[in-house]
C-alpha cells in the first residue's frame, strides 16, 4: 500500500458519519478532547506507579508483583478511554492528522509502548529480578512519555 | 447584599486592570509570541496530569478499599501523595505562566472561571480530607475500617478533579469570547464582558 492509496483511506474516514458529525459541533470535540485527558490521567498513573516502582523510586519495600496487580486494570481501563475517545477525534479530522508529524510519532510509539507492556514489562516483571528490571521501567516510562508528549503536539501543528 | 455586590464588581474591575497591566508586560508578550516554549509549558500541564490525577486515583481509590488493599492508608499516603503533590506543584507552576501568557483572554474565560471555582471546591475538600485523615488514619489502619464519609470524600475529590481538567481543556476552545458577540447577557455579566448591546438591535434575543 502506497501513501497516496493511505491519504485516499484517511479522506473516506473523515467522510464517515461519526467524523462529519464531531465537525459539525462546536463543543463536542473539546468535550471529548476532554475526557480524552481523563483517559491519560489514569493511563498515565499506572505507568507512574508501576515504571517509578520498577526504578526503585516508590514502593522499594513492596513486591512488584503486587504494584503489577494493583496497577494493571488502571491500564487497561485508561486505554479503553482513550480509544473510545480517540477514534472520534481522529475521525473528525483524519486529513490533517496525515500530515501531522506528531500524529505518526505518537502512533507509532502507542504500538511499541502497548507491545513492550504486554509482551516484554509484565512477563518480566513476574520472571525477572535485579537492574535489569530498572532498564524495563525507564524504557516504558520514556516511551508512554513520548506517546502523550507528541499526542499534545498534534494540536500545535 | 447590594454593598456585596457592588464591591465584588469592583474587585473584578480591579483585575481586570490588572490583568491588562500584566498582558502588557514584556515576558507576558514573549510568552505569548514565543514559537516553542508555549507549546512546551503547555505539554508539560498537560504530562504532570499523569503525576497528579493519576497518582491522586490510587490514594483516593484506596480509601474506598478498591486498590492496595494490603497497604495501610498511611503507608499509601507516605508512598504516592509525594508524587501526587509534586505533579500538583508542576501544574501550578506551568498553569501560572500559561495564564501570565494571555492574561486578558483567561480572565474572561468562563471555563477558566469555572476551573477556578471547582479548584477552590476541591481544595475545601482535601483540606477536610486530610485533616481527618492525619487524625485517624492509625485508627482505621488498626480497624481495617475506613468511614463512609472519608469513602464519599475521596470519590468527590475524583470527581471534582475530573471536572478540572474538563474545564481546563475547554479554556483553549472558548466560545463565549469577549470578542465573539453576540453572547446572551448572562455569559457577558459572567465573563465580565463590557458590550456595547446598541450594536445588536434587531437581532433576535437582545
Amino acid at each position: 500500500m502506497d501513501s497516496k492509496e493511505i491519504l485516499e483511506i484517511f479522506y473516506s474516514l473523515e467522510d464517515t458519519f461519526i467524523g462529519e458529525y464531531v465537525r459539525s459541533s462546536i463543543w463536542l470535540f473539546p468535550v471529548i478532547e476532554s475526557f480524552h485527558l481523563i483517559g491519560l490521567g489514569i493511563l498515565g498513573g499506572s505507568i507512574v506507579v508501576m515504571d517509578l516502582k520498577l526504578m526503585k523510586l516508590i514502593f522499594r519495600d513492596i513486591d512488584k508483583i503486587y504494584i503489577l496487580e494493583q496497577t494493571k486494570k488502571f491500564f487497561v481501563l485508561g486505554l479503553s478511554l482513550l480509544f473510545i475517545t480517540g477514534v472520534p477525534l481522529f475521525l473528525s479530522e483524519a486529513v490533517k492528522l496525515y500530515y501531522s508529524r506528531a500524529f505518526w510519532i505518537k502512533m507509532t510509539c502507542l504500538v511499541i509502548g502497548v507491545i513492550f507492556v504486554y509482551f516484554v514489562r509484565n512477563p518480566l516483571i513476574i520472571k525477572k529480578q535485579g537492574a535489569i528490571m530498572i532498564v524495563v521501567g525507564f524504557l516504558s516510562f520514556s516511551i508512554w512519555t513520548i506517546v502523550a508528549a507528541s499526542g499534545r503536539w498534534i494540536g500545535f501543528s | 447584599m447590594c454593598g456585596l455586590s457592588s464591591g465584588l464588581y469592583e474587585l473584578i474591575i480591579k483585575m481586570l486592570d490588572f490583568v491588562v497591566w500584566l498582558s502588557e508586560t514584556k515576558w507576558s508578550i514573549g510568552l505569548r509570541e514565543s514559537l516553542y516554549l508555549y507549546p512546551w509549558i503547555e505539554s508539560t500541564h498537560v504530562l504532570s496530569i499523569c503525576l497528579f490525577f493519576g497518582t491522586l486515583l490510587f490514594v483516593d481509590l484506596r480509601l474506598t478499599g478498591r486498590v492496595f488493599s494490603s497497604l495501610s492508608v498511611a503507608e499509601m499516603n507516605r508512598k504516592v501523595l509525594p508524587l501526587t503533590l509534586f505533579g500538583f506543584l508542576v501544574m501550578f507552576i506551568t498553569g501560572l505562566l500559561l495564564f501570565y501568557a494571555i492574561p486578558i483572554r483567561n480572565y474572561q474565560n468562563i471555563f477558566f472561571r469555572v476551573k477556578m471555582l471547582l479548584m477552590i471546591i476541591a481544595g475545601i475538600n482535601a483540606l477536610f480530607f486530610h485533616k481527618r485523615m492525619s487524625n485517624e488514619a492509625k485508627v482505621w489502619d488498626k480497624d481495617s475500617f475506613i468511614p463512609g464519609s472519608m469513602k464519599s470524600s475521596a470519590i468527590t475529590s475524583l470527581v471534582l478533579w475530573s471536572l478540572v481538567i474538563i474545564a481546563g481543556r475547554m479554556i483553549a476552545y472558548n466560545w463565549f469570547d469577549c470578542d465573539r458577540q453576540p453572547q446572551p447577557r448572562w455569559i457577558n455579566t459572567l465573563t465580565s464582558c463590557e458590550v456595547d448591546y446598541s450594536l445588536f438591535e434587531g437581532i433576535d434575543g437582545f
